[in-house]
């Protein structure tokens, strides 16, 4: 009889798993390797990939093109200096609790935004991160438009020393990235992940199959609030300075985050990690060039988009059908792997043209 | 009381700049599906156009709008040319990610040639004139000028639109691109034509701006959104009730700024959430095709 079952790791993906938990072995060990500064800029790439990879799934995969992801980050780290603050939870604590409480914020917000179509949702996006900026300059408990500073007693609660500080925040950065990307494997190994690809490939296909296209939106916004949310918490708990314009710029966390996924490849889990460790390369080569950069970077970023829009991961699998993470699903019959018949395989040639 | 009717003439006049900016947004959304994120900062190089215009020719700012429309006419049609008809097709992410892009290059570009100091036009006498409606509320010659002049783009744009062979074209383009183009149009260069008109409202809007107004690099996302907000307000594919959903929101602002002036731009977005709960098809969708 023959057997059929689904596989979802071909020979370069199992090699990229080990690859990958020796990767985070080292990564893990950074304290006891790098400097002060190896792991300051270790820990902000750490949000960067977690940030992308977010930004990825909200607009890579459920085509929700958000340009106010800010919203999130900024409500993250209000959150977390309110819950410190004024309940006197402690930080690490506040992380995912500021999570939870943009979830549930996010929901609502949702339930707005999802009457705007398409390009009219980016839009709607920002105006949302623009009245949370709002707000927060109004709220005189919170530092109003100046911003505040987390108090001395507050940090030294996360540990008494400042290397056992840096050490713990580190190891925090790296356990988040992780937890963001499992969140993110996991939720596309689903059957929401493949409802997600389904409405990636053809929106109106998907809903003809069956698939509640809006309820499968609303969830990957929600969870992406929820990533985000933390993450803005995490990098602002570092910086230990919150202001309305720092913690909702659009270009620290919207515009870079999307090059980052964009020169990375969107639409694939890999494409928003290659595209932070290049964007961090090029900053730290090009950083001299100030607003050149900036402008570098815009123009690289449409280049990407008009000639390459699969990115550098995407010409990566296009030429060596590498893949990393294992998502892929492949139908095995009696051992014998058919390629480019597993539903991803197909739609993912159908999306270069 | 007369505060009041002050707050909101002011707020009025305001607004036709406001429809200003979601016209030329508009135009090309109904032409060709393509939100330009872009289109703030376009509004802000024109501004700054008009600037050097102003500073090198030594004329006035209205009479620099005979080079700065123009001109930004054949930016407009260059960038569709080039490279926005590249991203016009089924998926979203293209354009929007390539307009997002081109924001932050003329953002920055800017940034580097004008530094982050704000500018001013000078208009001259006129900036200061203003005359009496009644006791106790003056109207300021250069904030009319700048409404009725907003009017008068929009009906211009509406003559265009329906009364010419080129806005015949436009709509036909709108309506389906395919048959559009079997019936001999080349919807490549049409699309170029609809950016081009857009981006010469943009310089009528950029000057309107520039003198009414401080400017510098980073405004431009503000004008977006504020256009963009009249645009959903009086509802989506009508010139008109995109005026007026500029005037809602300028009045919005107004009375904002009055009760606190940290709730100016707050009142506006909140205006904007308000109709897209109770009513988010806009205040006056159109209904004819």
């Amino acid at each position: 009889m023959t057997q059929v079952r689904v596989e979802y790791a071909n020979r370069t993906g199992r090699a990229g798993i080990w690859l990958m938990l020796l990767a985070v072995a080292v990564l893990a060990a950074a304290p006891a390797w790098g400097g002060r500064d190896d792991l300051r800029l270790l820990s902000e790439i750490y949000a960067y990939v977690g940030l992308a990879s977010l930004w990825n799934l909200l607009a890579g995969y459920a085509g929700l093109v958000s340009v106010g992801q800010q919203a999130y980050v900024g409500l993250g780290a209000y959150l977390l200096f309110a819950l410190t603050l004024q309940v006197g939870m402690p930080p690490l604590l506040a992380i995912p609790a500021a999570g939870i409480m943009a979830a549930a914020i996010a929901m609502p917000v949702a339930g707005l935004l999802f009457r705007l179509r398409g390009h009219y949702f980016a839009i709607g996006t920002w105006i949302v991160a623009e009245v949370f900026r709002l707000l927060a300059s109004q709220a005189a408990v919170l530092g109003g438009g100046s911003g505040l500073s987390l108090p001395a007693g507050i940090v030294t609660s996360i540990a008494a020393t400042r290397q056992a500080r840096e050490f713990l925040i580190y190891w925090v950065a790296l356990a988040l990235m992780l937890v963001v990307l499992a969140l993110i494997v996991w939720l596309l190994r689903s059957r929401y992940g493949l409802a997600l690809k389904a409405i990636r490939d053809n929106e109106l296909a998907a809903r003809s199959n069956g698939i509640d296209v809006t309820r499968i939106k609303v969830i990957v916004y929600i969870t992406t609030a929820f990533g985000t949310a933390m993450l803005g918490a995490l990098i602002f708990l570092q910086k230990l300075r919150i202001s309305p314009d720092a913690a909702f710029s659009v270009n620290d966390w919207t515009a870079f985050v999307i090059f980052m996924t964009v020169i990375g490849g969107i639409g694939r889990i890999e494409g928003p990690i290659i595209g932070t460790v290049v964007f961090f390369v090029l900053r730290q080569t090009l950083a001299d060039l100030g607003t050149l950069y900036l402008l570098l970077l815009g123009a690289v970023a449409i280049v990407v988009m008009l000639w390459a829009p699969k990115g550098i991961w995407g010409l990566i699998v296009d030429r060596f059908g590498w893949q990393v993470f294992p998502l892929e699903r492949q139908i095995v019959l009696d051992n014998v792997v058919l390629d480019n018949v597993g539903p991803d395989n197909v739609v993912l040639d159908d999306r270069a043209d | 009381m007369l505060d009041w009717i002050n707050v909101i003439v002011q707020g009025v006049l305001v607004g036709g700049l406001y429809a200003m900016f979601a016209a030329g947004l508009s135009l090309i959304f109904g032409i060709m599906r393509l939100v330009n994120i872009a289109h703030g900062d376009l509004i802000v190089l024109a501004a700054y156009l008009a600037l050097v215009t102003v500073e090198t020719l030594g004329i006035g700012p209205l009479a620099a709008l005979v080079i700065v429309a123009p001109l930004m006419a054949l930016i407009g049609y260059g960038l569709q040319r080039l490279v926005l008809n590249r991203t016009l097709g089924d998926d979203l992410l293209p354009p929007l990610l390539v307009t997002f892009g081109l924001s932050v290059i003329i953002q920055n570009g800017l940034l580097e040639l004008f530094s982050a100091d704000s500018r001013r036009l000078q208009a001259g006498a006129i900036e200061v004139a203003s005359f009496p409606l009644m006791p106790g509320v003056a109207i300021g010659l250069l904030p009319l000028l700048s409404f009725v002049v907003a009017v008068a783009v929009i009906g211009a744009l509406q003559l265009v639109l329906y009364r010419t062979a080129l806005g015949r074209a436009f709509r036909a383009t709108a309506d389906d691109p395919a048959v559009a183009q079997l019936m001999g149009l080349d919807n490549r260069h049409i699309f170029g034509l609809a950016m081009a008109l857009s981006l010469a409202v943009v310089a009528v809007a950029g000057v309107l701006l520039a003198v009414r107004s401080n400017f510098d690099p980073a405004i431009g996302p503000a004008r977006l959104i504020f256009g963009f907000e009249s645009v959903i307000i009086g509802g989506l594919g009508s010139l008109w009730g995109t005026l007026l959903g500029g005037i809602l929101l300028g009045v919005a602002q107004a009375i904002g700024a009055q009760i606190d002036p940290g709730w100016q731009t707050l009142a506006g977005h909140l205006m904007f959430l308000l109709v897209l709960t109770v009513r988010p098809e806009g205040l006056f969708p159109k209904v004819r095709g």
